[in-house]
């Protein structure tokens, strides 16, 4: 394997590591009520792009699924979901750790929250679904096809939906975003970076388990 | 044979079918009265906002449980004779067509004798069934597709409900915040974001079930 397969998996690494330290060092606004818990946004963020990076490779592998019936990319397809599910987790994690700081509790009535769990329910209901159903080529046509019809359900609840209600997330039911605050743009220089290197590793733990359900997808098919 | 001539005379066919047996009809029909009248008993009374989630949360189980059926009734060999006669488009529509139909005569019903029990706090009756009505279109839209989904994952009921409740949450949000919009008796552009909304979730649904059908119908 030479330097041309891996240098992104560096990049990663490398921007992970630049967003952990200038996340926690660089300066921040000062603002009342977040204070330096403004820094999660380097966090809590990169999360979400992260989710909705997997998710979309998820249908878009679902959909190559139904016109080729390659077997790999049903393959892909669930591993995004997998991985995309436990960025979703972490994302719901790091927001009510900071919601328990700035809003007084860790679950508070936000259109935002409930969108995001109720789209999490989606996601595991796919992975029910494939439980459900015994033969292979069955299983990937199956969770392809609810996969595609949930995905843009998915976003009406999590991006579409909480901008016409009142949030308490910033840039939605008239509350500023933090842009505005962000007045020389060092806070965008460092959430940017950061967020790609959580894509990055994100889209790299993908394909190691996509690796791994392709040996033993091999393995299954040749000692038959 | 024009699609529409075969949607046509598949939702006649499943009329027919329906009409003989009646059995279908009957069960969904008893199914949301007598659930009506247990929210009755169990509340007696109960204050707007409780009446409009209750009948809103009755007509989503009262839908789930109609619609559910729609593609068990069909044995295998009689799936094989449509798909020898029709195309998938056709199939899928005359669901969606069936479906629509059974959920407008279930919601008048529903709504019928949860008014006559409950009474109606509701300040705009218009907006209010309006809202029925378009609610009655949206759970026939999206439950069709996922009840196909179901049928072929061995058709149990629980898998139907883990499939189907979180697609239809945001319809259900949608819908009581439009039907509380006409309890309140607001002026109609208030209502008109909801209204957007909703219809560019059925455009969506109908639109998504009719490419994947195709892919869904034939094992």
């Amino acid at each position: 394997m030479t330097m041309k397969h891996y240098w992104w998996k560096i990049l990663a690494l490398l921007l992970l590591l630049y967003g952990i330290i200038a996340g926690l060092l660089g300066p921040v606004p000062a603002l009342p009520i977040v204070h330096e818990t403004i820094r999660n946004v380097y966090f809590h963020v990169p999360m979400w792009f992260t989710m909705f990076t997997l998710y979309l490779i998820s249908v878009i592998y679902s959909i190559k699924y139904l016109s080729s019936n390659n077997p790999h990319h049903d393959l892909v397809a669930v591993e995004s979901v997998n991985v995309g599910v436990i960025f979703c987790t972490f994302g719901l994690l790091t927001g009510m750790a900071w919601a328990n700081f700035t809003w007084g509790a860790p679950w508070p009535n936000d259109p935002k929250l409930n969108g995001s769990a109720i789209a999490t329910l989606m996601y595991l209901a796919y992975l029910v679904l494939r439980n459900a159903l015994e033969e292979e080529q069955k299983r990937a046509k199956i969770s392809a096809i609810y996969n595609v019809f949930a995905f843009p359900i998915m976003i009406v609840l999590m991006y579409i939906l909480p901008k016409t209600t009142d949030s308490l997330h910033p840039g939605a039911g008239g509350n500023s975003g933090f842009g505005q605050f962000d007045l020389d743009g060092s806070m965008k220089a460092v959430l940017y970076p950061t967020a790609i290197g959580w894509i990055l590793t994100g889209i790299w733990l993908m394909t190691l388990r996509f690796r791994i359900r392709k040996l033993e997808y091999q393995n299954h098919t040749v000692s038959e | 044979m024009s699609l529409l001539k075969e949607v046509g005379s598949l939702i006649q066919k499943d009329i027919i079918l329906e009409w003989r047996s009646k059995y279908a009809l009957n069960g969904i029909l008893l199914y949301v009265v007598s659930t009506v009248f247990v929210c009755y008993q169990a509340f007696k009374s109960v204050d707007p906002t409780t009446w409009n989630v209750l009948f809103w949360i009755i007509m989503l189980f009262a839908s789930v449980n109609a619609i559910n059926k729609s593609f068990v009734q069909e044995s295998q060999h009689r799936q094989l004779y449509y798909y020898t006669i029709a195309g998938p488009k056709a199939i899928i529509l005359s669901k969606i067509g069936y479906n629509v139909l059974i959920m407008l005569l279930l919601s008048a019903i529903a709504f019928t004798a949860y008014a006559v029990i409950f009474g109606t706090p509701v300040g705009d009756l218009t907006l209010y069934l309006l809202a029925v009505v378009l609610g009655a279109v949206s759970f026939a839209a999206v439950f069709t597709m996922v009840s196909g989904i179901a049928a072929k994952a061995g058709n149990n009921s629980t898998l139907m409900a883990v499939l189907s409740f979180p697609i239809i949450i945001p319809l259900l949000i949608i819908l009581i915040r439009l039907s509380k919009n006409a309890m309140l008796g607001l002026d109609w552009s208030v209502s008109y974001p909801e209204l957007l909304v909703l219809a560019a979730i059925n455009v969506i649904t109908v639109t998504i079930s009719l490419s994947l059908f195709p892919y869904l119908w034939r094992d």
